[in-house]
Parts: structure tokens; C-alpha cells; sequence
């Protein structure tokens, strides 16, 4: 029986007499194996960006957030939960009582103008405590964060990120100055260093005064959120019932809350995003299997333009079955050097893609790159036994046939 | 060595069948040297693929050696064909890509020969077949003498019983065509059996058992001289 490194000669030699048609496979196969890899590297690296945004908030971060949603928790529609009663600044005073809450601060949300002496820019306005600075893990560039004072106190102060101070105040000096937010007047006291990010909104485009004072500018006693940061992670589940407890209490027998888990979060965006990472992975991969329609045709062709050779290596010695052995090594041989020149620029695409976005985490998963490879080996191979039982089923006689 | 009994081919051209051989009995033994002759269609090459196991009887029974072929499978067929058959056609068929070299161990690399053996049989080849400065020449840069050669060592690689030639100085001029016919018959002074199907009279009165064919049936079978002063 023939040996397996004599076909693989043999189907090597093949390959190379025709090297045009080789290329053309190869490319077909590349093509497909590279945009799995860097499809789902894009993939994964939106999963790493979420994840290490998360994990920048502090991992024992919990979110109270007003309304009560059944799936508690593990579903982002919560954050836009609807409240029955409203969370207020007397029940994030209640709630600081507890000795294993290192941190809480209550917050605030909405849109207002920000002018200073005509230059107007329109910006999300945050309000919270001086907390917020610890439980967000910001830095001041300039001055100082919000004053540690009673919640209860709407001092016209406020804190704003590099990208609002240069569009309001230029080259001038930002710090000191009274700025208008709304109808309302306030002091700049600090400004933000630029390290980090929060959810999605830059440092540098944040607007933050005390939450007594966007309660007066919103028109409005509720909050948006409470955050609280638990001193470790054993405790979270005495202090989830802890709040609950409390707020049950405050609002009269009714738990009209949802506290959100950092994990909880996390969980769910990893869940999200794999998905992504999954489904754009899977339609790369119908790529591969048209390169696998385009091996059989080319291979096909191959397989009439060789009938004499098919032909010779039968009146040989060769049986169907070594004919058909040889032409699925080609296919094989083919597939997979198709798939690893996929995989080198795959690889290099990612990286490309890492060098030129480096917020972007992009590192293809290993899966992708394992699978992709079976899936063009697979399909290289099952698109082959087509053209592979053809040449195996020639009759040598019209093979040899001369014309 | 070769028994055929009461052999019948036919195909199916349209609604008509046509008998390529009609109840041909023929027994041919060990180190002959056998010529077919007969017009286009007498069915000579259809006689050549069945001597060579490319192809099978309608009806009758092909005995090999004493073991009759009708009953083996494909596989058997093609093992039978690796170890008995020589096959040297009119247009040589070598694969274009390989070398002169690689052309002959072909057979030997299909039956799974170990290599060292490979490379040793095949010097020796290219030797005896005065090719051994050829060794590493692609088909087209030999001429068609040579090619013929190479097809000559490809077909006796394996140490055959039975060398098929079907028109085997067909494509060259006459005194290539010459020097392949004494290759040939150097071959069956060694003892192998040389059957050659032939147009050309000259070849045809060399081998010492012509057979003529005509519509599928053997017209006469006779011994001749083999004084080799045909050509």
C-alpha cells in the first residue's frame, strides 16, 4: 500500500506543477480562515474593553436602582427600570449606616447647557458626593472633588474633565471661575485627571456638582441610582439584605428595588458579547465552506484535465481506492496550507488592528483559530470526495484512450 | 501463463451491441513473444486491456497464472496488474511533471516499496535503459526515444511476467522506433512475456507467434521465424 509521505510527495508535486490554480485555492481558503480570526478577535476584544471597564469600577460595586424587575438583575433592562416609589437621598443616608459599606454614593443624571461667557456646550450633568471619586477610581488633575459634606447640601460647586474645560474656557485658566449650568450659577473647584472611563462616557466630558444641587436643577427629589462599594466581596450578600431590608422598610413594606451585582453585569455582557463573538465567527465561516465550493470546482476541472494520468496510475497498480486517497491528500495538503497562510494573517490582522486601537483588547480566542482550521479542513475535504470519487471511478480504458 | 476461454466483450453503442471480441480462446505462455495485427477495430486493443486486467469479459474466463481473474475484486485487479503487467503505450504516457526518475518508481511507490529499495531498483533501471545521465530530465526535454525508454523501465520496474506494448514505435521515427523494438526484445530474451499490438507490419513479423485479428474473432494464429530479420 502506497505510503502516506510518498502521496503527500505526490500530491505536493501536483500541486506545485499548477501553481496558479494552488494559489487560487489557497487564497480562497485563506481568505476565509484569516476573517474568522480577525472577526471574532473584534469580537473578543469588545468583550475585554466591557469586562475591564467593569472591573475598573471596583469588583464589590453594587448599584441600587429603583423598580423592581423578576430576573433580578441579570438583565440590563433593569438600569432603565421603571420606580413605583422613588429612591431618595434619605434612603441613601439610611443605607450608610451599615459598617461593611466602605463607600456610598447617591446619583444623579439628566442634560442641561453649560455656558461661560458665550461659549455654550449642551453635556450630561452628573450629581453626586464626594464619594463618587473613590467609588469610580478618578483622579484630580487640578483643585479638589466635590467637599465632603452632608448630601443634603447644594453648594454651587462643580468638577468638570479636560474636553469641558478646553471647549468652555480655552487657554484660559478654568479654575475658580463661575460657570452656568442651566439657570443655575457654579464655581469650578476641580478638574479631572483623565485616566479612565465610565461606562462609555469619557472623564473628560464629565460635569459633576453635588446631588442636592442637580436635584434643584432637575426639578426633582428622586435619585437615578445609588452606588456603594462593599469592603469585601464575603459580605455582599448581608449587605444586599441589608438594603432590601431597609428600603422595604422605608417604603412601606414594598421592595420596589433592584440591586444590580458588578458580576451580575459582567455575566450578562460576557454572555452578550460571546454571542457576538460566536455569530460573526459563524458567518466567516460560510466563507470557508464557499471556499470549499470553490476547491470542488477547481478540482473537478483538475481531476478531466488528469483523466490520463488517473488513467496511467491504474493500469499502474493503483486501485479506486488509492486514486481517491491521492486526490483527497491534495485536497487535504491544500486546505491546510490555505488555512495556516489564514492564520498567519489573521494573527497579523489583529495585531494591526491592536497596534492601530489600543483601547481595543483584540486578541483572536484560541477557538476561532482551532476551529476555523477544521471547519476549511472539513469542508476543503468533504467539497473534494466529489471530484476525488470521479477520478476514482474512471474507466482506464477511456482514460488511456488516445485521442 | 495466459489461458483465455471462450472470451466475449461487448459493448452497448445506441440500441446496437457490438461484439469487440467474439469466443476468443488463447493460451499464451511463459517468455513469448506475440504480435497483434489486425485493421482498426478487429479488436485488438479491446484483447490488450483485457490481457492487461483494465477491463473485463461480457463472458468467459481469463486465467492468470492458473487463478482465474474474472473472480477478483478491484482492488485485487489493480494488485494483480502491479505485479504481473508492463504496461507501454504509443503516446508513452509519462506524467510531465516528474522526472525521469520519478516517472519509473512510480509503480513501486504505489505498491509501497520501501525508498532506499526504490532508489536502487530505479539506478539500475535507468542503467540498463542507457538513461542514467537522464535521471533528473522532465519528459519534454528528453526525446521521444528516450521517453519511450523511460516508459519501458516504468513498465519492467516491478519486475513484470507480461509486457503489453500497444503500438509502441508508433510515435517515433524509424530509428528510435528500431533501437525501442531491440529494448523490448532484450527484455524477452531475459524471459518475459512481450505481447505487442501493431498496425506495422515490419514490427509484426518480428515477434515468433503473430496472431491477426478481424471483427473481434482471431482470423489465424502462426508461428513464425524469429530471425528478427523483419525490419
Amino acid at each position: 500500500m502506497l505510503a502516506l509521505k510518498d502521496a503527500i510527495t505526490f500530491a505536493w508535486q501536483a500541486l506545485r506543477a499548477n501553481i496558479s490554480r494552488t494559489l487560487l485555492m489557497l487564497l480562497a481558503t485563506g481568505i476565509g480562515v484569516a476573517s474568522v480570526v480577525i472577526l471574532t478577535s473584534l469580537g473578543e476584544g469588545a468583550r475585554r474593553y466591557v469586562s475591564n471597564e467593569f472591573s475598573s469600577l471596583g469588583t464589590n460595586l453594587l448599584i441600587v436602582v429603583p423598580g423592581k424587575n423578576d430576573t433580578a438583575g441579570a438583565n440590563p433592562m433593569t438600569m432603565f427600570g421603571v420606580a413605583e416609589r422613588d429612591l431618595t437621598i434619605d434612603d441613601a443616608r439610611a443605607l450608610m449606616q451599615h459598617p461593611k459599606i466602605s463607600y456610598l454614593a447617591p446619583f444623579n443624571f439628566g442634560t442641561a447647557d453649560v455656558t461661560w461667557r458665550g461659549h455654550k456646550r449642551e453635556t450630561p450633568i452628573q450629581g453626586s458626593t464626594a464619594a463618587l471619586l473613590k467609588l469610580r477610581k478618578w483622579k484630580i488633575k487640578q483643585g479638589k472633588f466635590l467637599p465632603d459634606t452632608d448630601m443634603d447640601q447644594a453648594n454651587p460647586v462643580v468638577v468638570i474633565g479636560s474636553n469641558i474645560r478646553d471647549e468652555l474656557f480655552g487657554a484660559h485658566a478654568a479654575m475658580g471661575q463661575w460657570i452656568r449650568i442651566g439657570d443655575r450659577r457654579f464655581r469650578v473647584i476641580g478638574i479631572l485627571s483623565d485616566e479612565g472611563q465610565s461606562m462609555g462616557l469619557s472623564v473628560k466630558d464629565a460635569v459633576i456638582i453635588p446631588v442636592a444641587a442637580a436635584q434643584a436643577l432637575f426639578n426633582t427629589s428622586s435619585l437615578f441610582r445609588i452606588f456603594l462599594e462593599v469592603k469585601t466581596h464575603e459580605a455582599i450578600p448581608e449587605v444586599t439584605s441589608f438594603i432590601i431590608r431597609t428600603i422595604k422598610a422605608r417604603h412601606q413594606g414594598k421592595e420596589d428595588i433592584t440591586i444590580v451585582t458588578q458580576d451580575a453585569i459582567l455575566t450578562t455582557f460576557n454572555t452578550i458579547l460571546n454571542s457576538l463573538t460566536y455569530a460573526v465567527g459563524g458567518i466567516a465561516a460560510i466563507s470557508l465552506l464557499v471556499a470549499g465550493i470553490l476547491i470542488m470546482n477547481v478540482m473537478l476541472v483538475a481531476v478531466s484535465q488528469r483523466t490520463h494520468e488517473i488513467g496511467l496510475l491504474k493500469s499502474l497498480g493503483a486501485s479506486s481506492r488509492i486514486v481517491l486517497y491521492l486526490i483527497l491528500i491534495e485536497a487535504a495538503l491544500l486546505t491546510l496550507l490555505g488555512a495556516f497562510a489564514g492564520l498567519l494573517v489573521g494573527h497579523l490582522g489583529s495585531w494591526g488592528i491592536r497596534l492601530a486601537f489600543p483601547v481595543l483588547p483584540a486578541y483572536p480566542p484560541l477557538w476561532a483559530s482551532i476551529a476555523s482550521v477544521l471547519v476549511a479542513l472539513v469542508s476543503g475535504m468533504l467539497f473534494s470526495l466529489l471530484p476525488a470519487r470521479k477520478a476514482s471511478r474512471l474507466d482506464p480504458v477511456i482514460a488511456l484512450a488516445r485521442h | 501463463m495466459i489461458k483465455l476461454e471462450n472470451i466475449h466483450r461487448n459493448f452497448q453503442v445506441g440500441e446496437q451491441t457490438v461484439h469487440a471480441l467474439d469466443n476468443i480462446n488463447l493460451e499464451i505462455s511463459k517468455g513469448e513473444y506475440l504480435s497483434v495485427m489486425g485493421p482498426s477495430g478487429s479488436g485488438k486493443s479491446t484483447l490488450l486491456n483485457l490481457l492487461g486486467l483494465l477491463d473485463r469479459p461480457s463472458s468467459g474466463n481469463y486465467y492468470l497464472d492458473n487463478q482465474d481473474t474474472t473472480q477478483l475484486d478491484e482492488e485485487q485487479l489493480a494488485a494483480k496488474r502491479n505485479r504481473y503487467i508492463g504496461f507501454v503505450f504509443q503516446t508513452f504516457h509519462l506524467i510531465p511533471r516528474l522526472t525521469a526518475a520519478e516517472n519509473i518508481e512510480l509503480p513501486l511507490v504505489l505498491a509501497g516499496v520501501d525508498e532506499k529499495i526504490r532508489k536502487q531498483k530505479v539506478a539500475a533501471a535507468l542503467q540498463s535503459m542507457r538513461l542514467a545521465n537522464r535521471a533528473e530530465h522532465k519528459p519534454q526535454q528528453l526525446s521521444g526515444g528516450q521517453r519511450q525508454r523511460v516508459a519501458i523501465a516504468r513498465a519492467t520496474i516491478t519486475n513484470p511476467a507480461i509486457l503489453l506494448a500497444d503500438e509502441p514505435t508508433g510515435n517515433l521515427d524509424q530509428k528510435s522506433g528500431l533501437n525501442v523494438v531491440e529494448t523490448l526484445e532484450q527484455l524477452n530474451d531475459k524471459g518475459i512475456t512481450l505481447i505487442v499490438v501493431t498496425h506495422d507490419a515490419a514490427l509484426g513479423s518480428r515477434a515468433r507467434r503473430a496472431i491477426r485479428m478481424l471483427d473481434g474473432r482471431i482470423e489465424s494464429d502462426s508461428q513464425q521465424d524469429s530471425t528478427n530479420a523483419g525490419a
